[in-house]
Parts: C-alpha cells; sequence; structure tokens
C-alpha cells in the first residue's frame, strides 16, 4: 500500500490505540477507566502500557462491575475531567444500562443546560469472531431509541481516529462502538495529528447508479466486497457507510435513494426494531415518491444470540453472497 | 377445443395492428405463453403469448396486414381438449365467478370460446373448476405483459417512483414495456419511454441523415393506402420488384414520419469542414490490433471523433440543447447517437454519456451497439435519450452529405470519406495527409452559423491535435 504524506497505515486497534495515546498525551483531564485497561493494557492490548507512562490514577482498572465504570465516569465528566470509559464486551454493558440512559443522557437536560456530560464509553460489539453468547453481541438499536446520546460505530481506520477524537472533544455522551472482527481485520491510512470527523456524517464509500445500500461496521467491508462483484457484472451499487447511528445522516442517505430509487440496508444486528427499521420509516416518509422498489432490509433473524458452533454463526451473519444476492435481486428488480 | 386468437390491443389508445411475423405456422405446437406472433402498431412492437397449450390450427391474417383490434387472427386447438381433461385450474373457481370472468372480463387478445354447457365445475372431482379457454388467470408476470389482464397488473403494481414519473410526463403505465422483474415496469422504463417521445414508446426509433441529394418525399402521408395495390406481395425492401408497392414495416413507417418532422419542423442549414486527421489515423494504426485482441472490438475512427465531438460539445454546450416551445433546452447529458445503416432500415443507438468516456470506452461502447444493431438485439434503452448525433458516412466514400437532423437535436455531424491528399503547409511545404471532411446540420432554431462554425471549427481543432500518440 502506497503511504500518503502525513500519513502511516494502521489497523483499527492500532487507530484506536494511538488515539487514546494523543488524548491522554495532550489533556491532562482525560482518564482511562474499566476492567482490565491498566496492568493488563486492555484485552486487545489497545492501552498496553499506558498505566506506565500515565499512571494509575488516569488509567485506571476497575472491579467488574459496569454500573460502577459508567456511573463513576459520570461524576467525573460532569465535574470537568473528559474520562473514556471502556465495557470490555458490549455483551457486558447491560447492568450500566441505567447509568447511560438515565444519568449520561439525561445529564443536559435535568440541569437545563448547567451540566454537561462529556463521556465516551467505548465497547467492542459484533460477531464472526466464534465469540458466542457473550462476546458477540450488537447492542446499537437497545442504545439508539435514546435523546441525548449519541452512537458511533466506524469501519475504517481513519474514521476510527477521526470519530474517536470528535467523542472525546464533544461535550455530551458519546457511546463508541468498535467492531472486534475489524480490529486487526482492517487496515488503511490514518493522517497523522488530531483532526475530527463530525459525528452524524455518513460516507458515501461507492457512488452508485441503480441501487442505495446502507450499512455500518463490519458489514460495510463485506457490502463493499459484495457491491464490487456487481460492478463486474454491469450492476452499479452506491455504499454509504453510516459512520454515526445517531444523529443519522438523513440527508445523504435521501439524497442517494433519490438518485437509485432503490434501498437495502444490511446490518448485524436483528432485524426487528433495527437500524434498518428507523432508515426504513424515514425514507417512507421523506422520499416514498422516490421508491421503485421495496425497501429490503438484510440482517440477523430473531434468534436471541449468535450462537458458539459455525454453521449458527454463519446462519446468523450475512456473508457478501449473500449481500451480493439482495442487491441483485433488488437491482433487477 | 378451438380458441380464437384476435388481434390484441397494445396500448390503451391504439385501434389496429399489424401482424408483423408469424412465429410459428399452421401445424406447429405451441406452449402456453410462448410467443407464436408478432404484431407492431404505431406505439409498440411485441410478441404475443400464446393463451394455451396446442396446435396452431389456422393463420386467418398475413404477415404485412394490419387489422382491427378484436379481429380473429389464428385458432389454435388446445391439447388434451379432445378428451375434456383440460389443464387443472391456476386457481379454484366457481362456475359463477367462471363465468361472471368470460362474460364481464374479456382479454382483448383471447378470444372467450363459448361457456360449457354444462358448468365445470360438476366434471371436476375435487371442486376445481377449470378456467375458460383463452381467459387467462391475472397472474403477476404473465410473459409479454402487454395483454390488457398485464398491463392492468402493471398499473396496481407500479411502484410509487413509477406513478409519479409517469404523472409527471403524462404517460400512461400500462402503455410501457417492462423490463423489471416480471416484467414490472421500472422507473427507468418511464424515463425511457418518456426520452422517446410520444411517438413511439417502445420499439425502433430511427432518425439519420440521407446521402447527399437523396431527400425524403416532401409530402408523406402515413395513412395513405398505396393508389396501385400490389400485383403480388412479395415484393420487399430487400428484393424490391419494379412496379409493386412495398408494404411499410413499422420501422420504414417510424423513419419515414421522422424524417418529414424534422425537415419540416427545424430549419436545417449546413456547413462543411475538412479536417487533416493524419496523427489521429497513424494512433489508430498503430493501436487497432492490439485493441482488437484485448477488446474483441474493431478500432475504428469513430472513437476518436465522437471524442472530440463532446469535447467540442462542452465547449460549445448550444450543441447540445434543443428547441421547446417554453425556450431552448440545454442538456445536461451528453448522449451520442451514432447512425447504424442496416440493410432495411437505419438505427441509432446511443452512447450514454459519452463526454465521461475515453477514446477507448467510446470504441468497447460503440462496438457493443454496433455489435446489437446487427444482431437486431437493441433494446428501448439503447435507442433513447440522444442529444447529438454522428454519422459516419464516409464508409462507402461518400465525401459530403447534408445529414438530416434527429428530431428534438441541434445538431448532427458526419465523418466523410478519409482520402490520402497532397497538403500545403503554412511554411509552404508540401506533406501525403489523410483528410476528411466532416459536415454538419444544424436546427437554426436553436443555434445560428456563428455558434456553428465555431463548433466546427473547434472540432477540426481538437482532431488534427489528436495523436499520433497517447493513452486511449
Amino acid at each position: 500500500m502506497a503511504v500518503t504524506a502525513g500519513s502511516k497505515v494502521l489497523n483499527n486497534v492500532e487507530a484506536v490505540r494511538e488515539t487514546l495515546y494523543e488524548a491522554m498525551k495532550s489533556d491532562d483531564r482525560t482518564i482511562i477507566l474499566g476492567e482490565d485497561v491498566g496492568a493488563r493494557g486492555n484485552v486487545f492490548l489497545i492501552t498496553k502500557d499506558f498505566i506506565n507512562e500515565f499512571g494509575p490514577e488516569r488509567v485506571i482498572d476497575t472491579p467488574i462491575a459496569e454500573a460502577s465504570i459508567v456511573g463513576i465516569a459520570v461524576g467525573m465528566a460532569m465535574e470537568g475531567l473528559r474520562p473514556i470509559a471502556e465495557i470490555q464486551f458490549a455483551d457486558f454493558i447491560y447492568p450500566a444500562f441505567n447509568q447511560i440512559v438515565g444519568e449520561a443522557a439525561k445529564t443536559r437536560y435535568r440541569s437545563n443546560g448547567e451540566y454537561t456530560c462529556p463521556l465516551v464509553i467505548r465497547t467492542p460489539y459484533g460477531g464472526g469472531v466464534r465469540g458466542a453468547l457473550s462476546h458477540s453481541v450488537s447492542i446499537e438499536a437497545l442504545f439508539y431509541h435514546v435523546p441525548g446520546l449519541k452512537i458511533v460505530a466506524p469501519a475504517f481506520p481513519a474514521d476510527v481516529k477521526g470519530l474517536l477524537n470528535a467523542a472525546i472533544d464533544d461535550p455530551d455522551p458519546v457511546l463508541f462502538l468498535e467492531h472486534k472482527k475489524t480490529y486487526r481485520l482492517i487496515k488503511g491510512e490514518v493522517p497523522e495529528g488530531h483532526y475530527t470527523i463530525p459525528i452524524g456524517k455518513a460516507n458515501v464509500i461507492k457512488e452508485g447508479r441503480q441501487l442505495t445500500v446502507v450499512s455500518y461496521g463490519l458489514y460495510v467491508h463485506w457490502a463493499l466486497e459484495a457491491a464490487n462483484q456487481l460492478e463486474n457484472e454491469g450492476m452499479s451499487v452506491e455504499v454509504i457507510d453510516l459512520r454515526s447511528i445517531r444523529p443519522m445522516d438523513r440527508t445523504t442517505i435521501l439524497n442517494s435513494v433519490e438518485k437509485t430509487r432503490k434501498l437495502l440496508i444490511i446490518h448485524e444486528d436483528n432485524k426487528f426494531g433495527g437500524i434498518g427499521a428507523e432508515i426504513s420509516a424515514m425514507v417512507a416518509e421523506e422520499a416514498l415518491f422516490s421508491l421503485d422498489a421495496p425497501i429490503r432490509r438484510l440482517a440477523a433473524p430473531d434468534v436471541p444470540a449468535m450462537g458458539y458452533a459455525e454453521p449458527l454463526e454463519h446462519e446468523y451473519m450475512s456473508s457478501p453472497a449473500q449481500m451480493a444476492d439482495a442487491m441483485r435481486e433488488l437491482v433487477k428488480f | 377445443m378451438a380458441t380464437t386468437i384476435t388481434m390484441p390491443q397494445l396500448g390503451e389508445t391504439v385501434t389496429e395492428g399489424t401482424v408483423a411475423q408469424w412465429l410459428k405456422k399452421v401445424g406447429d405446437t405451441v406452449e402456453k405463453y410462448e410467443p407464436f406472433l408478432e404484431v407492431s402498431t404505431d406505439k409498440v412492437n411485441a410478441e404475443v403469448p400464446a393463451p394455451v397449450t396446442g396446435v396452431i390450427k389456422e393463420v386467418l391474417v398475413k404477415e404485412g396486414d394490419t387489422v382491427p383490434i378484436g379481429t380473429a387472427i389464428a385458432v389454435i386447438e388446445e391439447v388434451g381438449a379432445a378428451t375434456g381433461t383440460a389443464p387443472a385450474a391456476q386457481a379454484p373457481s366457481t362456475p359463477e365467478s367462471m363465468a361472471a370472468s368470460a362474460n364481464e372480463e374479456p382479454v382483448p387478445g383471447f378470444n372467450i370460446p363459448q361457456l360449457p354447457t354444462k358448468p365445470a365445475a360438476a366434471s371436476s372431482g375435487n371442486g376445481h373448476a377449470r378456467t375458460g379457454n383463452g381467459v387467462i388467470p391475472s397472474s403477476y408476470g404473465a410473459p409479454g405483459g402487454l395483454d390488457t389482464a398485464g398491463a392492468e397488473d402493471a398499473l396496481r403494481k407500479a411502484s410509487p417512483a413509477v406513478r409519479k414519473l409517469a404523472r409527471e410526463n403524462n404517460l400512461d403505465i400500462r402503455a410501457i414495456r417492462g423490463t423489471g422483474t416480471n416484467g414490472r415496469v421500472t422507473a427507468d422504463d418511464v424515463l425511457t419511454a418518456a426520452a422517446m417521445g410520444p411517438a413511439a414508446a417502445v420499439g425502433q426509433a430511427i432518425a439519420t441523415g440521407t446521402n447527399f441529394g437523396a431527400t425524403p418525399p416532401p409530402a408523406f402521408a402515413p395513412a395513405a393506402p398505396p393508389s396501385a395495390p400490389p400485383a403480388s406481395g412479395t415484393s420487399t425492401y430487400g428484393e424490391p420488384i419494379p412496379g409493386t408497392v412495398i408494404p411499410l414495416t413499422q420501422a420504414r413507417r417510424i423513419i419515414a414520419e421522422r424524417m418529414v418532422e424534422s425537415k419540416h419542423t427545424a430549419p436545417h442549414a449546413w456547413s462543411m469542414v475538412s479536417i487533416d486527421v493524419t496523427n489521429v489515423w497513424k494512433w489508430r494504426a498503430r493501436e487497432k490490433d492490439r485493441f482488437e485482441r484485448e477488446t474483441g472490438y474493431k478500432l475504428t475512427l469513430l472513437p476518436f471523433f465522437i471524442r472530440a465531438v463532446v469535447e467540442s460539445i462542452s465547449a460549445f454546450p448550444l450543441m447540445n440543447a434543443k428547441f421547446t416551445a417554453e425556450g431552448i433546452y440545454v442538456n445536461k447529458d451528453v448522449n451520442i447517437g451514432v447512425a447504424i445503416g442496416l440493410p432495411t432500415n437505419l438505427v441509432v443507438p446511443v452512447i450514454k454519456n459519452a463526454d465521461k468516456l475515453s477514446i477507448k470506452g467510446l470504441a468497447i461502447a460503440g462496438g457493443e451497439l454496433i455489435d446489437k444493431a446487427r444482431r437486431n438485439k437493441l433494446g428501448v434503452d439503447d435507442l433513447a435519450g440522444g442529444t447529438f448525433t454522428v454519422n459516419n458516412n464516409g464508409a462507402n466514400g461518400s465525401w459530403a452529405s447534408a445529414p438530416i437532423i434527429n428530431g428534438g437535436q441541434a445538431g448532427i455531424v458526419t465523418m466523410e470519406t478519409v482520402e490520402k491528399k497532397l497538403l500545403v503547409r503554412d511554411d509552404d511545404s508540401f506533406a501525403p495527409c489523410y483528410v476528411m471532411n466532416s459536415c454538419l446540420s444544424l436546427d437554426h432554431r436553436v443555434v445560428d452559423g456563428y455558434v456553428a462554425s465555431g463548433f466546427l471549427a473547434d472540432l477540426k481543432k481538437r482532431l488534427e491535435k489528436m495523436g499520433p500518440d497517447g493513452a486511449l
């Protein structure tokens, strides 16, 4: 890979690590707290050696108590620190639901703007790694209903850095989702130094004329693979990487659908009540008379979790081939 | 049991149809839904599917004959009818509903036979009555999709985008040929139909230049019958017999109408330049073998010429405009029609967004269209949307021609024959050069000589600057 001057090639883990490191270096108010983030350096080694450089007061190993992690971080944020709380796996976030939804997301509103909650909650999510019931879950739909909470789920290393910086700079709470299968799988050029990518802005990563595909996280890469396959077959598919789930970039989606007249939403989370449901409703409300085919969603079935056995995992997830099939059907519809 | 087939109504405003071709002859077996004849009208050309499986018993209308819709045109003897065990019904149907459908929903093209004297249900042990012969089930996706049931279905299944576009373009969805899954009318189909204009929603669209001196009949009356009926019906465009009248094919009729319309509505003016194409010629000569080996298409002068044309159009966007009652509409896209002569007619398939293509891209796109044209495989999409036309007229040695503008465009430009000539350069030196004339007809309502001659001069300059090497 040819590297542009002022950039280097990083994978997603390295992009998170570099961003956190720079944030710790540049602002003493930055605190990292979570399970195994200190001595262990995080289970993916994202914060390896941070504790040696920044000390145990800024890199805090917490008990296995997610409600406390987020609760303490909310207090820190309200009182002027810049905490970055880590939930070791998204599957463990449920005990902190009240602190995230009931406290962090409502702080600004409850205090009539007197307090904000500049908190980042990072967590690895998603499957495809044989993680089974407790290490595969997608949680975005559980939280995207909540006003006051921003949710980000980047797919590419450069977006990881730009959006994580934006999340850290943001005066309100941001749930930062990192797809764990992309951690070391996805590499890309990342500009050096501090930069931000605005939260709430999607990215058209491939332009096309006949179909709009919206996805986020790992599936962006697979959708792109499928779309390129269709390109070889003479079909023109536009792929949008949502990047931010809330706020959602309605303009980019609507502009694309008005151009292509067809929409496919692909996500790893369950179909029922998922992100695709909101996008579908939004497009049906705003762009019905642009639609030349029913909106289609390709998403996980209503099964409580991704199974451990490989066939169960495959059954739960959508493959690039299935994505290509869905795209073909819609293009030809 | 015999089923009489009648001339279908292809489009709601259509009153008659011409049997273009019988795809089956008397004695042939046809499967239900298998196309067995081609019908052309002034709106569409369509294959008509057989409503039943059976053997063609009678053909009542000759190829080329035009009859009013509803006229009996053929009889199919249904297979299995003799035994009295017709194929099972597509859907459960009571005698009442069958009778109702037979009486109240006649389907043009599929003649309703006499009702059986006994209620059909009585002959069916499982309670499923057979449908009346000729009544096709209005299932989504009947091949052809141009019968009334299919047309009504198309209307019902029209997407919001199709409805909106049809409304905006004042088009009847039922009269548009669908290219989507199961014959669904897509938004693109509506846009294509709109781009083709009302005269030819579907089918072959034709218009191009004629050789210098040849002009179409000054007053063509499409509906006028020939004053002297042909002595025999065998005279064709391919084999004309002196003293006979060649019946007009749909394509000929459209060519004639378009030519008269364009020549009468657009005041044509004409201009010509001589272009030194030596460098282009050398460039092409060097690349052509490799190009053909790599792509399978011949590398002619055409893509080089089109490339120069689209570049000149970007410098003179008025050449890519059309005259409308509201004003001069300057097209956004640059879609170049390429006139292709075939033995009996002329087609002008369109290279869409030609300005976005390299010479190589133009060569491939043009090659594909020419290939399709020769195999008679051009679709509606291939023929629609042209904004300017190029006519490669020089293949047979023509040195100058005055083409007729493709209706709704500002101009048409030709490539005449390439000749080797001795040119005198500005410094008085002599050089053997390849020289080609290029002729432009322009719609004087849209542009004046000032713009047109600027365009031609620009075209000449660009072609003379092209080559003799570089990336295609």
